[in-house]
Protein backbone atom coordinates (compact mmCIF):
# COMPACT_ATOMS: atom_id res chain seq x y z
CA UNK A 1 0.00 0.00 0.00
CA UNK A 2 1.18 3.43 -0.59
CA UNK A 3 1.62 4.73 2.98
CA UNK A 4 2.34 8.08 1.87
CA UNK A 5 -0.84 8.53 -0.50
CA UNK A 6 -3.07 6.80 2.73
CA UNK A 7 -1.41 9.07 5.42
CA UNK A 8 -1.99 11.80 2.99
CA UNK A 9 -5.80 11.17 2.98
CA UNK A 10 -6.49 10.72 6.69
CA UNK A 11 -5.20 14.60 7.32
CA UNK A 12 -7.40 15.56 4.84
CA UNK A 13 -10.60 13.79 5.72
CA UNK A 14 -9.82 13.54 9.32
CA UNK A 15 -10.24 17.36 9.42
CA UNK A 16 -13.20 17.44 7.95
CA UNK A 17 -14.61 14.54 10.16
CA UNK A 18 -13.78 16.03 13.43
CA UNK A 19 -15.13 19.44 12.59
CA UNK A 20 -18.26 17.89 11.13
CA UNK A 21 -18.52 15.86 14.17
CA UNK A 22 -18.32 18.98 16.75
CA UNK A 23 -20.85 20.92 14.42
CA UNK A 24 -23.25 17.97 14.44
CA UNK A 25 -23.16 18.69 18.67
CA UNK A 26 -24.80 22.09 18.20
CA UNK A 27 -27.86 20.48 16.22
CA UNK A 28 -30.91 21.99 17.98
CA UNK A 29 -29.02 24.56 20.38
CA UNK A 30 -28.20 27.72 17.48
CA UNK A 31 -28.89 30.85 18.36
CA UNK A 32 -31.63 30.41 15.27
CA UNK A 33 -33.39 28.07 13.39
CA UNK A 34 -31.36 29.57 10.04
CA UNK A 35 -28.52 28.96 11.81
CA UNK A 36 -29.10 25.64 12.63
CA UNK A 37 -29.93 25.00 9.48
CA UNK A 38 -26.47 26.21 8.17
CA UNK A 39 -24.62 24.88 10.84
CA UNK A 40 -25.94 21.39 10.23
CA UNK A 41 -25.73 21.58 6.56
CA UNK A 42 -22.02 22.11 6.91
CA UNK A 43 -22.10 19.58 9.18
CA UNK A 44 -23.48 17.32 6.28
CA UNK A 45 -20.80 18.40 3.76
CA UNK A 46 -18.15 17.59 5.63
CA UNK A 47 -18.94 14.29 6.28
CA UNK A 48 -20.07 13.83 2.86
CA UNK A 49 -16.65 14.81 1.98
CA UNK A 50 -15.11 12.71 4.75
CA UNK A 51 -17.04 9.36 3.20
CA UNK A 52 -15.35 10.27 -0.13
CA UNK A 53 -11.98 10.56 1.20
CA UNK A 54 -12.26 7.30 2.95
CA UNK A 55 -14.19 5.12 0.42
CA UNK A 56 -10.46 6.08 -1.50
CA UNK A 57 -8.45 5.17 1.59
CA UNK A 58 -10.12 2.04 2.28
CA UNK A 59 -9.27 0.80 -1.51
CA UNK A 60 -5.63 1.46 -0.96
CA UNK A 61 -5.90 -1.62 0.80
CA UNK A 62 -5.03 -5.45 -0.11
CA UNK A 63 -7.64 -6.87 2.63
CA UNK A 64 -11.22 -5.73 2.90
CA UNK A 65 -11.86 -2.54 4.64
CA UNK A 66 -14.76 0.01 4.61
CA UNK A 67 -14.94 3.81 5.71
CA UNK A 68 -16.37 3.25 9.10
CA UNK A 69 -13.17 0.96 9.43
CA UNK A 70 -11.15 4.01 9.71
CA UNK A 71 -13.55 6.36 10.54
CA UNK A 72 -13.80 4.61 13.83
CA UNK A 73 -11.77 2.43 14.80
CA UNK A 74 -8.38 4.22 15.12
CA UNK A 75 -6.85 4.73 18.30
CA UNK A 76 -6.59 8.32 19.39
CA UNK A 77 -2.42 8.76 18.27
CA UNK A 78 -3.72 8.09 14.96
CA UNK A 79 -5.98 10.94 14.32
CA UNK A 80 -4.56 13.08 12.32
CA UNK A 81 -6.50 16.36 12.00
CA UNK A 82 -5.34 19.81 12.92
CA UNK A 83 -6.09 20.85 16.20
CA UNK A 84 -8.56 23.32 15.51
CA UNK A 85 -10.51 21.60 14.51
CA UNK A 86 -11.15 19.41 17.98
CA UNK A 87 -11.42 23.23 19.14
CA UNK A 88 -14.87 23.09 21.39
CA UNK A 89 -18.26 24.73 21.01
CA UNK A 90 -17.35 27.43 23.84
CA UNK A 91 -19.86 29.61 22.53
CA UNK A 92 -21.20 31.08 18.77
CA UNK A 93 -18.38 32.86 18.77
CA UNK A 94 -15.97 30.43 19.04
CA UNK A 95 -17.91 28.58 16.33
CA UNK A 96 -17.58 30.86 13.81
CA UNK A 97 -14.30 31.84 14.45
CA UNK A 98 -13.14 28.31 14.38
CA UNK A 99 -15.15 27.93 10.86
CA UNK A 100 -14.21 31.00 9.20
CA UNK A 101 -10.31 30.26 10.09
CA UNK A 102 -10.94 26.33 8.90
CA UNK A 103 -12.88 27.53 5.75
CA UNK A 104 -10.67 30.13 4.53
CA UNK A 105 -7.85 27.44 4.40
CA UNK A 106 -10.00 24.52 2.80
CA UNK A 107 -11.48 26.31 -0.34
CA UNK A 108 -7.65 27.40 -1.20
CA UNK A 109 -6.80 23.98 -0.75
CA UNK A 110 -9.61 22.54 -2.55
CA UNK A 111 -8.95 24.43 -5.30
CA UNK A 112 -4.95 23.37 -5.54
CA UNK A 113 -6.17 19.52 -5.31
CA UNK A 114 -8.29 19.79 -7.92
CA UNK A 115 -5.62 20.16 -10.07
CA UNK A 116 -4.00 16.89 -8.33
CA UNK A 117 -2.59 14.16 -10.48
CA UNK A 118 -4.49 11.85 -8.55
CA UNK A 119 -7.86 11.46 -10.22
CA UNK A 120 -9.93 10.29 -7.27
CA UNK A 121 -8.61 13.35 -4.93
CA UNK A 122 -9.37 15.57 -7.83
CA UNK A 123 -12.84 14.72 -8.65
CA UNK A 124 -13.56 14.89 -4.40
CA UNK A 125 -11.77 18.34 -4.58
CA UNK A 126 -13.54 19.85 -7.26
CA UNK A 127 -17.11 18.41 -5.97
CA UNK A 128 -16.02 19.91 -2.18
CA UNK A 129 -14.85 23.66 -3.53
CA UNK A 130 -18.84 24.62 -4.04
CA UNK A 131 -19.38 23.43 -0.81
CA UNK A 132 -16.45 24.87 1.09
CA UNK A 133 -17.17 28.36 -1.10
CA UNK A 134 -20.45 28.53 0.22
CA UNK A 135 -19.23 27.89 4.22
CA UNK A 136 -16.42 30.56 3.73
CA UNK A 137 -19.32 32.96 2.87
CA UNK A 138 -21.52 31.84 5.58
CA UNK A 139 -18.21 32.02 8.06
CA UNK A 140 -16.94 35.58 7.21
CA UNK A 141 -20.18 37.30 6.98
CA UNK A 142 -20.73 35.87 10.45
CA UNK A 143 -17.18 37.40 11.41
CA UNK A 144 -18.15 40.71 9.87
CA UNK A 145 -21.67 40.88 11.55
CA UNK A 146 -20.32 39.73 15.22
CA UNK A 147 -17.18 42.01 14.83
CA UNK A 148 -19.02 44.61 13.90
CA UNK A 149 -22.10 44.19 15.30
CA UNK A 150 -22.54 45.39 19.05
CA UNK A 151 -19.94 45.73 21.75
CA UNK A 152 -20.71 42.63 23.57
CA UNK A 153 -20.62 40.46 20.18
CA UNK A 154 -17.31 42.71 19.32
CA UNK A 155 -15.49 41.62 22.55
CA UNK A 156 -16.50 37.85 22.09
CA UNK A 157 -16.10 36.98 18.85
CA UNK A 158 -12.38 38.65 19.25
CA UNK A 159 -11.55 36.52 21.96
CA UNK A 160 -12.10 33.42 20.34
CA UNK A 161 -10.16 34.55 17.38
CA UNK A 162 -7.39 35.63 19.96
CA UNK A 163 -7.59 32.06 21.10
CA UNK A 164 -7.89 29.83 18.05
CA UNK A 165 -5.24 31.65 15.81
CA UNK A 166 -2.59 29.92 17.50
CA UNK A 167 -4.17 26.02 15.99
CA UNK A 168 -3.90 28.06 12.41
CA UNK A 169 -0.39 27.70 11.64
CA UNK A 170 -0.62 24.03 11.56
CA UNK A 171 -2.67 24.07 9.07
CA UNK A 172 0.12 24.72 6.57
CA UNK A 173 2.86 22.35 8.45
CA UNK A 174 3.93 19.85 6.01
CA UNK A 175 4.19 16.34 7.12
CA UNK A 176 6.48 13.54 5.67
CA UNK A 177 3.55 12.59 3.60
CA UNK A 178 2.64 16.11 2.29
CA UNK A 179 6.23 16.19 1.03
CA UNK A 180 6.03 12.63 -0.89
CA UNK A 181 2.89 13.70 -2.12
CA UNK A 182 3.85 17.28 -3.51
CA UNK A 183 6.57 15.32 -5.35
CA UNK A 184 4.51 13.26 -7.21
CA UNK A 185 2.28 15.86 -8.50
CA UNK A 186 -0.69 14.66 -6.34
CA UNK A 187 -0.88 16.78 -3.08
CA UNK A 188 -0.99 20.52 -1.98
CA UNK A 189 1.98 22.46 -1.27
CA UNK A 190 0.70 23.89 1.61
CA UNK A 191 3.47 26.30 2.32
CA UNK A 192 2.67 28.49 -0.49
CA UNK A 193 -0.93 28.62 1.12
CA UNK A 194 0.33 30.51 3.98
CA UNK A 195 0.51 34.39 2.99
CA UNK A 196 -2.45 34.39 1.12
CA UNK A 197 -4.17 32.86 3.61
CA UNK A 198 -2.97 35.17 6.72
CA UNK A 199 -4.00 38.23 3.78
CA UNK A 200 -7.11 37.10 2.84
CA UNK A 201 -8.15 36.47 6.74
CA UNK A 202 -6.55 39.54 7.99
CA UNK A 203 -8.75 41.27 5.59
CA UNK A 204 -11.81 39.73 6.95
CA UNK A 205 -11.45 40.26 10.24
CA UNK A 206 -10.22 44.12 9.36
CA UNK A 207 -13.60 44.72 7.78
CA UNK A 208 -14.80 43.26 10.69
CA UNK A 209 -13.36 45.78 12.60
CA UNK A 210 -11.52 42.87 14.62
CA UNK A 211 -7.48 43.34 15.23
CA UNK A 212 -5.03 40.39 14.13
CA UNK A 213 -3.36 38.52 16.23
CA UNK A 214 0.24 38.32 16.23
CA UNK A 215 1.90 35.44 14.18
CA UNK A 216 4.39 34.78 16.86
CA UNK A 217 3.15 31.83 19.14
CA UNK A 218 2.10 29.12 17.27
CA UNK A 219 0.34 25.15 18.82
CA UNK A 220 0.98 21.96 16.37
CA UNK A 221 1.04 17.87 17.00
CA UNK A 222 -2.32 17.40 15.18
CA UNK A 223 -0.90 15.54 12.37
CA UNK A 224 1.44 13.73 14.20
CA UNK A 225 -1.51 12.48 16.28
CA UNK A 226 -0.57 14.75 19.35
CA UNK A 227 -4.21 16.17 19.86
CA UNK A 228 -5.30 18.88 22.72
CA UNK A 229 -7.58 17.28 26.08
CA UNK A 230 -10.48 17.97 24.07
CA UNK A 231 -10.18 15.32 21.91
CA UNK A 232 -10.71 11.82 23.90
CA UNK A 233 -13.56 12.63 24.79
CA UNK A 234 -14.97 13.67 21.49
CA UNK A 235 -13.59 10.37 19.70
CA UNK A 236 -15.64 9.07 22.81
CA UNK A 237 -18.62 10.03 21.23
CA UNK A 238 -17.91 9.44 18.13
CA UNK A 239 -17.01 5.61 18.51
CA UNK A 240 -18.95 4.87 21.41
CA UNK A 241 -21.79 2.26 19.27
CA UNK A 242 -18.58 0.79 17.54
CA UNK A 243 -16.59 0.01 20.35
CA UNK A 244 -19.65 -0.78 22.20
CA UNK A 245 -21.03 -3.29 19.94
CA UNK A 246 -18.09 -4.39 17.96
CA UNK A 247 -18.46 -6.67 14.17
CA UNK A 248 -21.89 -5.70 13.63
CA UNK A 249 -23.17 -4.18 10.73
CA UNK A 250 -25.43 -0.47 10.90
CA UNK B 1 -68.50 46.45 10.27
CA UNK B 2 -72.22 46.12 10.63
CA UNK B 3 -72.84 42.79 11.64
CA UNK B 4 -74.67 42.31 8.76
CA UNK B 5 -71.58 42.73 6.94
CA UNK B 6 -69.88 40.37 9.59
CA UNK B 7 -72.22 37.91 8.74
CA UNK B 8 -72.42 38.62 4.97
CA UNK B 9 -68.63 37.73 5.29
CA UNK B 10 -69.29 34.86 7.09
CA UNK B 11 -71.45 33.21 4.58
CA UNK B 12 -69.00 33.99 1.88
CA UNK B 13 -66.03 32.04 3.61
CA UNK B 14 -68.10 29.31 4.85
CA UNK B 15 -69.50 28.93 1.19
CA UNK B 16 -65.28 29.49 -0.15
CA UNK B 17 -64.70 26.42 2.46
CA UNK B 18 -67.51 24.21 1.14
CA UNK B 19 -66.01 24.85 -2.53
CA UNK B 20 -62.59 23.56 -1.20
CA UNK B 21 -61.24 26.68 -2.55
CA UNK B 22 -58.19 28.02 -0.21
CA UNK B 23 -58.35 31.05 2.44
CA UNK B 24 -55.42 32.87 1.91
CA UNK B 25 -53.67 35.54 4.33
CA UNK B 26 -55.51 38.34 3.12
CA UNK B 27 -58.79 37.02 2.46
CA UNK B 28 -61.23 37.77 5.51
CA UNK B 29 -61.36 35.43 7.93
CA UNK B 30 -63.16 34.92 11.75
CA UNK B 31 -60.98 35.65 14.40
CA UNK B 32 -61.51 32.22 15.60
CA UNK B 33 -60.68 30.41 12.05
CA UNK B 34 -57.33 32.30 12.66
CA UNK B 35 -56.38 31.90 16.30
CA UNK B 36 -57.24 28.07 15.33
CA UNK B 37 -54.74 27.78 12.96
CA UNK B 38 -52.24 29.87 14.57
CA UNK B 39 -52.57 27.52 17.51
CA UNK B 40 -52.50 24.39 15.06
CA UNK B 41 -49.60 25.54 12.65
CA UNK B 42 -47.23 26.96 15.51
CA UNK B 43 -48.19 23.68 17.56
CA UNK B 44 -46.69 21.90 14.41
CA UNK B 45 -43.84 23.85 14.17
CA UNK B 46 -42.82 23.81 17.55
CA UNK B 47 -42.88 20.25 17.39
CA UNK B 48 -40.54 20.17 14.83
CA UNK B 49 -37.93 21.98 16.18
CA UNK B 50 -38.13 20.19 19.59
CA UNK B 51 -38.23 17.09 17.66
CA UNK B 52 -34.66 17.90 16.70
CA UNK B 53 -33.37 17.31 20.20
CA UNK B 54 -34.14 13.85 20.70
CA UNK B 55 -32.91 12.94 17.26
CA UNK B 56 -29.70 15.29 17.31
CA UNK B 57 -28.92 13.44 20.82
CA UNK B 58 -27.39 10.88 19.01
CA UNK B 59 -25.90 12.62 15.42
CA UNK B 60 -22.05 12.59 17.55
CA UNK B 61 -23.15 8.74 18.38
CA UNK B 62 -24.32 7.77 15.01
CA UNK B 63 -22.96 3.80 14.19
CA UNK B 64 -21.90 4.57 10.98
CA UNK B 65 -20.89 7.36 8.79
CA UNK B 66 -23.66 6.85 6.31
CA UNK B 67 -26.49 6.87 8.88
CA UNK B 68 -24.46 10.04 10.72
CA UNK B 69 -24.92 11.69 7.52
CA UNK B 70 -28.88 10.32 7.11
CA UNK B 71 -29.37 11.63 10.55
CA UNK B 72 -27.62 15.19 10.17
CA UNK B 73 -30.07 15.47 7.07
CA UNK B 74 -33.22 14.10 8.33
CA UNK B 75 -33.19 16.81 11.58
CA UNK B 76 -32.16 19.38 9.01
CA UNK B 77 -35.07 18.59 7.18
CA UNK B 78 -37.28 19.00 10.24
CA UNK B 79 -35.62 22.48 11.02
CA UNK B 80 -36.91 23.17 7.22
CA UNK B 81 -40.22 22.11 8.18
CA UNK B 82 -40.09 24.22 11.44
CA UNK B 83 -38.97 27.37 9.34
CA UNK B 84 -42.01 27.14 6.92
CA UNK B 85 -44.04 26.01 9.18
CA UNK B 86 -43.49 29.56 11.25
CA UNK B 87 -43.56 31.80 8.53
CA UNK B 88 -46.87 29.81 7.25
CA UNK B 89 -48.18 30.84 10.78
CA UNK B 90 -46.60 34.55 10.47
CA UNK B 91 -49.27 34.95 7.50
CA UNK B 92 -51.90 35.06 10.22
CA UNK B 93 -50.47 38.09 11.91
CA UNK B 94 -48.33 36.63 14.94
CA UNK B 95 -44.68 37.00 15.12
CA UNK B 96 -41.99 34.58 15.46
CA UNK B 97 -40.35 35.95 18.37
CA UNK B 98 -44.47 35.97 20.23
CA UNK B 99 -44.71 32.13 19.08
CA UNK B 100 -41.02 31.50 20.74
CA UNK B 101 -42.37 33.13 23.36
CA UNK B 102 -45.32 30.92 23.50
CA UNK B 103 -43.52 28.02 23.53
CA UNK B 104 -40.36 28.68 26.18
CA UNK B 105 -43.67 30.02 28.30
CA UNK B 106 -45.64 26.55 28.25
CA UNK B 107 -48.64 28.07 26.70
CA UNK B 108 -48.16 26.63 23.54
CA UNK B 109 -48.06 22.87 23.39
CA UNK B 110 -45.82 20.41 21.46
CA UNK B 111 -46.10 17.34 20.60
CA UNK B 112 -45.82 14.99 23.33
CA UNK B 113 -43.86 11.88 22.03
CA UNK B 114 -40.64 14.33 21.78
CA UNK B 115 -41.15 14.34 26.09
CA UNK B 116 -39.46 10.64 25.68
CA UNK B 117 -36.09 9.76 25.54
CA UNK B 118 -33.83 8.22 23.17
CA UNK B 119 -31.79 5.71 25.00
CA UNK B 120 -30.33 3.41 22.29
CA UNK B 121 -29.37 4.01 18.68
CA UNK B 122 -32.87 1.85 17.97
CA UNK B 123 -34.80 4.69 19.01
CA UNK B 124 -33.51 6.58 16.35
CA UNK B 125 -35.07 3.92 14.11
CA UNK B 126 -38.43 3.54 15.83
CA UNK B 127 -39.16 7.33 16.12
CA UNK B 128 -38.15 7.16 11.87
CA UNK B 129 -41.08 4.13 11.63
CA UNK B 130 -43.52 4.71 14.25
CA UNK B 131 -43.21 8.56 15.15
CA UNK B 132 -43.06 9.66 11.42
CA UNK B 133 -45.32 7.16 10.81
CA UNK B 134 -47.93 8.84 12.72
CA UNK B 135 -47.14 12.22 11.62
CA UNK B 136 -47.84 11.40 8.07
CA UNK B 137 -50.76 9.80 9.00
CA UNK B 138 -51.85 12.68 10.97
CA UNK B 139 -50.53 15.44 8.02
CA UNK B 140 -51.59 13.61 4.92
CA UNK B 141 -54.88 15.27 4.92
CA UNK B 142 -53.49 18.73 6.09
CA UNK B 143 -52.39 18.97 2.33
CA UNK B 144 -56.07 19.68 1.92
CA UNK B 145 -56.46 21.86 4.34
CA UNK B 146 -58.12 25.47 3.55
CA UNK B 147 -55.69 27.52 4.73
CA UNK B 148 -53.34 28.04 1.65
CA UNK B 149 -50.00 28.54 3.67
CA UNK B 150 -50.57 25.10 5.54
CA UNK B 151 -51.42 23.13 3.10
CA UNK B 152 -48.79 24.05 0.23
CA UNK B 153 -46.53 23.85 3.49
CA UNK B 154 -47.99 20.21 4.26
CA UNK B 155 -47.37 18.76 0.44
CA UNK B 156 -43.54 19.46 1.00
CA UNK B 157 -43.59 18.16 4.85
CA UNK B 158 -45.19 15.28 4.03
CA UNK B 159 -43.11 14.10 1.00
CA UNK B 160 -39.66 14.55 3.06
CA UNK B 161 -41.80 12.37 5.95
CA UNK B 162 -42.37 9.53 4.40
CA UNK B 163 -38.66 9.41 3.17
CA UNK B 164 -37.85 10.11 6.94
CA UNK B 165 -40.54 7.23 7.92
CA UNK B 166 -38.44 4.45 5.21
CA UNK B 167 -35.42 5.43 6.39
CA UNK B 168 -35.94 4.57 10.27
CA UNK B 169 -37.52 1.60 9.31
CA UNK B 170 -34.19 0.56 7.08
CA UNK B 171 -32.69 0.97 10.42
CA UNK B 172 -35.13 -1.18 12.07
CA UNK B 173 -34.55 -3.64 9.15
CA UNK B 174 -31.24 -3.68 9.84
CA UNK B 175 -31.13 -4.28 13.45
CA UNK B 176 -33.55 -7.20 13.03
CA UNK B 177 -31.54 -8.76 10.46
CA UNK B 178 -28.74 -8.13 12.82
CA UNK B 179 -27.38 -10.06 15.86
CA UNK B 180 -29.61 -11.12 18.35
CA UNK B 181 -28.31 -8.10 20.82
CA UNK B 182 -29.31 -5.86 17.99
CA UNK B 183 -32.64 -7.74 17.44
CA UNK B 184 -33.04 -7.29 21.13
CA UNK B 185 -32.61 -3.34 21.19
CA UNK B 186 -35.11 -3.17 18.13
CA UNK B 187 -37.48 -5.16 20.42
CA UNK B 188 -36.85 -2.95 23.27
CA UNK B 189 -37.20 0.46 21.21
CA UNK B 190 -40.63 -1.06 19.61
CA UNK B 191 -42.17 -2.03 23.43
CA UNK B 192 -41.10 1.90 24.65
CA UNK B 193 -42.04 3.76 21.62
CA UNK B 194 -45.44 2.00 20.93
CA UNK B 195 -47.86 3.41 23.66
CA UNK B 196 -46.50 6.69 23.31
CA UNK B 197 -46.77 6.49 19.18
CA UNK B 198 -50.52 5.56 19.34
CA UNK B 199 -50.89 9.01 21.87
CA UNK B 200 -50.13 11.03 18.87
CA UNK B 201 -53.19 11.11 17.44
CA UNK B 202 -54.69 12.20 20.88
CA UNK B 203 -57.25 11.73 23.39
CA UNK B 204 -60.49 9.34 22.08
CA UNK B 205 -63.40 11.16 20.14
CA UNK B 206 -65.52 11.39 23.16
CA UNK B 207 -62.71 13.23 24.91
CA UNK B 208 -61.89 15.34 21.90
CA UNK B 209 -62.73 19.60 22.02
CA UNK B 210 -61.38 20.81 18.42
CA UNK B 211 -62.65 18.00 16.42
CA UNK B 212 -65.92 19.20 15.63
CA UNK B 213 -64.94 22.76 14.52
CA UNK B 214 -61.80 21.33 12.92
CA UNK B 215 -63.33 19.13 10.54
CA UNK B 216 -65.63 21.85 9.30
CA UNK B 217 -62.61 24.03 8.11
CA UNK B 218 -60.82 20.60 7.26
CA UNK B 219 -58.23 21.40 9.23
CA UNK B 220 -59.41 17.35 9.95
CA UNK B 221 -60.66 14.93 7.71
CA UNK B 222 -61.04 12.04 10.48
CA UNK B 223 -61.23 11.47 13.72
CA UNK B 224 -58.77 10.62 16.52
CA UNK B 225 -59.94 7.45 16.87
CA UNK B 226 -60.28 6.43 13.02
CA UNK B 227 -56.50 7.78 12.04
CA UNK B 228 -55.46 5.87 14.97
CA UNK B 229 -57.25 2.69 14.10
CA UNK B 230 -55.49 3.26 10.46
CA UNK B 231 -52.02 3.68 12.07
CA UNK B 232 -52.38 0.39 13.89
CA UNK B 233 -53.97 -1.67 10.84
CA UNK B 234 -50.40 -0.38 8.67
CA UNK B 235 -47.99 -0.96 11.31
CA UNK B 236 -48.55 -4.00 13.04
CA UNK B 237 -47.51 -6.06 9.97
CA UNK B 238 -44.82 -3.90 9.45
CA UNK B 239 -43.50 -5.12 12.91
CA UNK B 240 -44.43 -8.92 11.65
CA UNK B 241 -42.22 -8.38 8.85
CA UNK B 242 -39.27 -7.42 11.00
CA UNK B 243 -40.04 -10.23 13.16
CA UNK B 244 -40.66 -8.38 16.59
CA UNK B 245 -43.55 -8.13 18.90
CA UNK B 246 -45.91 -5.58 19.15
CA UNK B 247 -46.05 -4.76 23.13
CA UNK B 248 -50.16 -5.25 23.25
CA UNK B 249 -51.88 -8.65 24.63
CA UNK B 250 -54.87 -7.73 23.43
CA UNK B 251 -53.98 -6.58 20.06
CA UNK B 252 -55.72 -9.77 17.71
CA UNK B 253 -57.10 -8.95 14.25
CA UNK B 254 -60.87 -8.80 14.14
CA UNK B 255 -62.21 -10.39 10.65
CA UNK B 256 -65.74 -9.18 11.42
CA UNK B 257 -64.37 -4.85 11.61
CA UNK B 258 -61.51 -5.75 9.24
CA UNK B 259 -59.30 -4.21 11.54
CA UNK B 260 -57.20 -4.75 14.72
CA UNK B 261 -58.16 -4.78 18.56
CA UNK B 262 -56.25 -3.38 20.72
CA UNK B 263 -55.83 -2.83 24.36
CA UNK B 264 -56.65 0.20 26.37
CA UNK B 265 -54.22 3.05 25.78
CA UNK B 266 -52.92 4.49 29.70
CA UNK B 267 -54.28 7.90 29.76
CA UNK B 268 -53.20 8.58 32.58
CA UNK B 269 -49.67 8.51 31.20
CA UNK B 270 -50.89 10.62 28.52
CA UNK B 271 -52.49 13.72 30.64
CA UNK B 272 -49.35 13.48 32.70
CA UNK B 273 -47.20 13.99 29.77
CA UNK B 274 -49.40 17.07 28.31
CA UNK B 275 -49.51 18.68 31.46
CA UNK B 276 -45.59 18.72 31.26
CA UNK B 277 -44.43 15.92 33.89
CA UNK B 278 -43.35 13.61 30.86
CA UNK B 279 -39.78 12.02 31.67
CA UNK B 280 -38.17 14.97 29.25
CA UNK B 281 -40.47 17.83 29.01
CA UNK B 282 -38.54 19.84 31.38
CA UNK B 283 -35.03 19.06 29.52
CA UNK B 284 -36.40 19.61 26.44
CA UNK B 285 -37.86 23.07 27.20
CA UNK B 286 -34.80 24.26 29.09
CA UNK B 287 -32.69 23.25 25.59
CA UNK B 288 -34.94 25.51 23.63
CA UNK B 289 -34.72 28.34 26.12
CA UNK B 290 -31.27 27.69 26.69
CA UNK B 291 -30.46 28.23 23.12
CA UNK B 292 -32.76 31.06 22.70
CA UNK B 293 -31.45 33.35 25.99
CA UNK B 294 -27.35 32.06 25.09
CA UNK B 295 -28.26 32.98 21.10
CA UNK B 296 -29.36 37.00 22.22
CA UNK B 297 -26.02 38.43 22.12
CA UNK B 298 -25.76 36.64 18.41
CA UNK B 299 -28.81 38.26 17.28
CA UNK B 300 -28.65 41.28 18.54
CA UNK B 301 -24.99 41.67 16.75
CA UNK B 302 -26.60 40.66 13.63
CA UNK B 303 -29.66 43.42 14.15
CA UNK B 304 -27.11 45.75 14.92
CA UNK B 305 -25.20 44.83 11.63
CA UNK B 306 -27.86 45.19 9.39
CA UNK B 307 -28.22 48.53 10.76
CA UNK B 308 -25.12 49.92 10.37
CA UNK B 309 -25.18 48.40 7.02
CA UNK B 310 -28.04 50.19 5.87
CA UNK B 311 -27.12 53.30 7.60
CA UNK B 312 -23.98 53.44 5.04
CA UNK B 313 -25.90 52.91 2.08
CA UNK B 314 -28.13 55.70 2.54
CA UNK B 315 -24.53 58.07 3.58
CA UNK B 316 -22.95 56.56 0.46
CA UNK B 317 -26.03 57.19 -1.41
CA UNK B 318 -26.66 60.39 -0.56
CA UNK B 319 -22.99 61.39 -1.19
CA UNK B 320 -23.51 60.48 -4.46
Amino acid sequence: MNQNLYHYILTIADTNLILGQRLGELCGHGPSLETDIALTNISLDLIGQTRSYFQYAASLFDEEKTEDDIAFLRKEREYRNVLLVEQPNTHFGYVMARQFLFDVFHLMFLRELENSKDETLAAIAKKGIKEASYHRRFSSDWIKRLGDGTEESHTKIQEAVNNLWRYTNELFQMTEADVAMVKEGVGVNLEALKEPYYETVSEVLKEATLEVPERKYFQKGGKEGIHTEHMGYLLSDLQYMQRAFPDMKW
Amino acid sequence: MSDKEVKNLEEMFEACIARDEKIEPKDWMPEKYRQTHIRQISQHAHSEIVGMLPEGNWITRAPSLRRKAALLAKVQDEAGHGLYLYSACETLGISREELYEQLHSGKAKYSSIFNYPTITWADIGAIGWLVDGAAIINQVPLCNTSFGPYARAMVRVCKEESFHQRQGYEIMLTLCNGTEEQKAMAQDALNRWWWPSLMMFGPTDAESTHTEQSMKWKLKRKTNDELRQQFIDQTVPQADILGITVPDPDLKWNDERGHYDFGEIDWDEFWQVVKGHGPCNKERLNARVSAWEEGEWVRDAAMAYAEKQEERKATTKKAS
